[in-house]
């Protein structure tokens, strides 16, 4: 016998991280009865770690269509950022000054302009290009890059915001437009119909939306999904609040709207541990510095770990299930930057079957295995 | 660098546990992060002069002979040390005079003692308003006494002794506003069997009370809404001027590099406060971490340096059967002491400020729990209380508290912050040039 | 705000914003402030308040002032020595990198 009924929707979302929350604020916005389930405070949240870039150069190598949906993502942001913050009065601090990738040595250039060459190649529109060392300072006046700098990738594309602010103004929002959120209701069970057994009871809905992270593999499997994703680990360092003196993201190091600075981060393959090492802060450390040497002297006051999302191919996952007809799944590393197309899209997708063109290349039928000769 | 015991804090746990470790051959390396031995509670004790040792008296005195034990136990003392990461392993990294290194060790005694609990009142962080301990460390260590009208508010046994001592002292100690009702207990005291366990305890609380009294001190007893206005003191009632504020609700143990390790902890309902969970002999889960004196649960200095010395006799395979009797007896006291002194129950009011390094008030966490915060670490997100340089020392207990309170459940069940490291903050200088290996990290 | 008991000699001088403040031998560089009637250190970073010591003991981090040029640095757990340098920060600095 399974738990008591606690309540039913128009809609559940597992998952109150930010892809979860992007598409549930969407379907709200719709009129849609939707319920928003999330674990506790333990969960392994990348939604808590993120470091906060609104990213496209690189993104979508071997998938064009995902370099196209982040390049659309990013271009909606502003607007979105400013409609979250008419809706529910919190700034997400989004800044679109562009990007950069530093690099450190005739090696590091080398390869980045191959693989904005080969983005090149793939697809119309790719924007990042290389700047010299001249440049980027002309760009950036007032920086000092260590002696290693040769020069970076830009991009005028790229840009921040505060992830913890977003996730704050997408839930706010989300309560704003009638949507209801349960914490402490993890899933264990969903069953057709659908009926999603949950820590704080049972709840039942037409459509559902798997959008809970790392959870998704074991979830996925009980609507007829499979969703081959693995946990990385990401360390990430942050320094006391400093004078503004970085005007715009270098790639792993930037500085927020409350003046510390963001060094990231590690890609790990250690399963489900969140733990932080000296070695990795460390190396995290001597790189900020030999990128930008003024950060030795700020003081390091808090570090962590969080577990990316990662498909096999490092590009989103988006899926219908062909047996569970309502069962949707979401799932990706780049929670941040997609979260303006996924408030704007996926309700679209999820309520009426729209998609935009070219949309099923996110399926994961792109992981089967072609049938053998 | 390798050591058969390395030892964070030399306070009295630390230092009774090096000399105790040393005299059995194991080689000891003890880190702290005052300039001189003696933790908090024997602050300064080499420098003390006649004058001083008169106002502090003999509970502080006595701990001279045992920092002069432990200078004389050829131990490798490292003062200015401060310990910002403790690995299972057991790895200690710290930093000393600017320059991070790590060391290792068979195993590790967290001795890091105990802090006052902050208090967080409205205009508790205006300037002159410090916590009462605070008043007696700048006393032990410099000599000061406070120089206008001194009002001392809150509860515990220190508060009492602190006034006391101020007024030995030549301070003008205008009132002593206790928070609960735990003062007219020592009324009632000479009435009770001298045999009780902490008659001594009672006694001495009773005097206390008197010698205030009597130096026209105004004392007043379960006293409610304070508030610090910044040349005053307000409570429901009244308001007494004065030109510092001195709060105090008890000690709690640090347990910051013991959480960062990754040790359990329990939340103990009578005194509010989260200690490590360890046996008799101060070990723990991790076989190579032990932890000794208030760090594990507050029991005062002359138990902290039983429990080090019982911790090290064990280290060192040693039968400690002893010292365990006699840290018995100093325990057995300990009950009536809690209940003579039980913590303030009521929650701060929702203007009170709670995160000082992030300006977070009680009001601020209130609300981030009814828009979805289901315990501390969701509450860092929604808020950012606990992110500043303190690392949720000053707001931790009392956050954990009000997310309880807010949500109906014992504080044990919404648990406490995630402690990462650094626990004290390091320059990126610092930690880039510690020698040994670095992860390589990548351009994006 | 505080004096000193007169068995602790002030024989040592340190500067604090360019002015000569005593100090004893052994004192933190927040006791030497504190006995020259110095209360507050700093200006809260976020609501821009002024702050002094809480703990005296390197818990709060509420004493943080400039010391020989290196911003940040907890008064309470530095010791003083002749000729060393403090500035309190004005509301809003930070270090700059």
């Amino acid at each position: 016998m399974g738990a008591m009924l606690e309540g039913t929707a128009d809609i559940i979302v597992v998952g109150g991280g930010l892809v979860g929350a992007a598409a549930a604020y969407g379907l709200a916005g719709k009129g849609l009865d939707v319920l928003m389930l999330d674990e506790g405070d333990d969960a392994f949240r990348a939604a808590r770690g993120n470091f906060g870039l609104v990213w496209v150069q690189t993104k979508g190598f071997g998938l064009q269509r995902y370099q196209e949906w982040s390049q659309e993502s990013a271009d909606r942001y502003a607007g979105f950022a400013a409609e979250l913050a008419d809706l529910t009065g919190i700034d997400i601090h989004h800044e679109r000054p562009g990007g950069a990738i530093l690099c450190l040595g005739d090696a590091e250039w080398e390869a980045q302009r191959q693989l904005n060459e080969t983005m090149a190649e793939q697809g119309d529109g790719y924007h990042a290009r290389m700047v010299e060392r001249r440049e980027l300072e002309r760009m950036a006046p007032g920086v000092r890059f260590g002696q290693e700098v040769v020069g970076a990738s830009f991009s005028e594309k790229d840009g921040h915001c505060g992830p913890l602010y977003l996730l704050r103004a997408l839930h706010a929002g989300f309560k704003a437009k009638g949507g209801r959120y349960r914490p402490g209701a993890r899933v264990r069970h969903i069953e057709r119909g659908f009926r999603v057994e949950t820590d704080a009871g049972a709840f039942e809905a037409p459509k559902l939306l798997l959008a809970a992270g790392n959870g998704i593999p074991l979830l996925a499997p009980m609507v007829g999904l499979q969703v081959p994703t693995a946990p990385e680990r990401g360390q990430v360092l942050v320094t006391e609040r400093a004078e503004p003196f970085l005007p715009m993201p270098m790639g792993n190091i930037r500085q927020t709207a409350e003046g510390t600075v963001m060094i990231g981060a590690t890609q790990e393959s250690v399963g489900f541990d969140t733990g932080t090492t000296l070695e990795a802060a460390r190396g995290l450390a001597q790189r900020a510095i030999r990128a930008l040497p003024g950060l030795q002297q700020l003081r390091l006051v808090r570090s962590w770990a969080a577990l990316r999302v990662i498909p096999p191919d490092r590009c989103p996952i988006y899926d219908e299930s062909e047996t569970h007809p309502g069962a949707f799944v979401a799932t990706m590393h780049s929670g941040v930057t997609l979260a303006a197309i996924h408030a704007a899209r996926l309700p679209d997708w999820i309520a009426e079957g729209r998609t935009a063109d070219g949309f099923e290349a996110f399926s994961a039928r792109r992981f089967d295995v072609p049938a053998a000769a | 660098m390798s050591a058969d015991l390395a030892i964070v804090g030399a306070g009295p746990a630390g230092m009774a546990a090096a000399v105790e470790a040393a005299k059995h051959g194991l080689s000891v390396v003890v880190l702290d992060d005052q300039p001189e031995p003696g933790g908090q509670i024997y602050r300064a004790i080499e420098r003390a002069g006649p004058r001083l040792r008169t106002i502090l008296g003999g509970e502080y005195a006595a701990g001279e002979a045992l920092v002069r034990d432990f200078r004389a136990a050829g131990i490798d003392y490292r003062p200015d040390s401060a310990v910002w990461r403790l690995d299972a392993g057991a790895r200690i990294a710290y930093s000393r005079n600017g320059t991070a290194s790590t060391l290792t060790a068979d195993r590790v005694l967290i001795a890091t003692g105990a802090m006052e609990r902050p208090v967080p009142i409205p205009g508790a962080d205006r300037p002159g308003v410090m916590g009462a301990g605070a008043a007696q460390v700048l006393l032990k260590a410099s000599g000061l006494v406070p120089a206008g009208r001194v009002v001392l508010a809150g509860a515990g046994p220190l508060l009492l002794l602190v006034g006391c001592q101020l007024l030995d002292a030549g301070a003008d100690v205008a009132a002593v506003l206790e928070t609960t009702a735990g003062g007219d207990y020592l009324d009632a005291a000479p009435a009770l069997p001298r045999a009780l366990a902490g008659w001594r305890d009672l006694a001495k609380g009773v005097a206390m009370k008197r010698r205030l009294k009597r130096a026209g001190v105004v004392f007043r007893s379960g006293v409610g809404g304070l508030a610090a206005t910044g040349d005053s003191v307000r409570f429901d009632g009244g308001e007494i001027a004065c030109d510092l504020l001195l709060l105090h609700e008890g000690v709690v143990p640090q347990t910051h590099l013991s959480r960062q390790a990754g040790l359990a902890h329990r939340w103990q309902t009578e005194q509010r406060h989260w200690a490590p969970v360890v046996d008799a002999a101060g070990r723990t889960a991790e076989e190579t971490l032990i932890v000794a004196g208030d760090a594990a649960g507050i029991a005062g200095a002359r138990a902290a340096a039983l429990s080090g010395r019982i911790a090290a006799r064990t280290a060192a395979g040693k039968e400690p059967a002893e010292l365990a009797a006699a840290l018995a007896r100093e325990r057995a006291m300990r009950p009536l002491l809690d209940r003579l002194f039980p913590p303030r129950t009521a929650l701060p009011d929702d203007e009170a400020p709670v995160c000082r390094c992030e300006s977070i008030t009680a009001g601020d966490i209130r609300r981030a729990v009814r828009d979805g915060a289901m315990g501390p670490n969701q509450l860092k997100a929604f808020s950012r209380a606990g992110m500043g340089p303190c690392q949720g020392r000053m707001c931790g207990l009392a956050a954990a508290e009000i997310v309880a309170d807010e949500r109906g459940l014992p504080v044990e069940e919404v648990g406490s912050f995630r402690i990462r490291p650094p626990v004290k903050p390091l320059t990126l200088g610092e930690l880039a040039s510690m020698e040994g290996e670095a992860a390589e990290a990548e351009a994006l | 705000m505080f004096r000193r008991l007169p068995e602790r000699e002030a024989s040592i001088t340190i500067e604090v914003d360019g002015a000569p403040v005593p100090a004893a031998p052994g004192d933190s560089v927040a006791a030497a402030m504190l006995a020259a009637g110095i209360a507050a250190f700093r200006h809260a970073p976020v609501d821009g308040g002024p702050r002094g010591p809480w703990c005296a003991m390197g818990v709060c981090f509420e004493c943080l002032v400039e010391i020989d040029g290196e911003p940040n640095r907890q008064a309470c757990m530095t010791t003083v020595r002749e000729g060393l340098r403090v500035a309190r920060r004005p509301a809003g600095a930070r270090p700059k990198p």
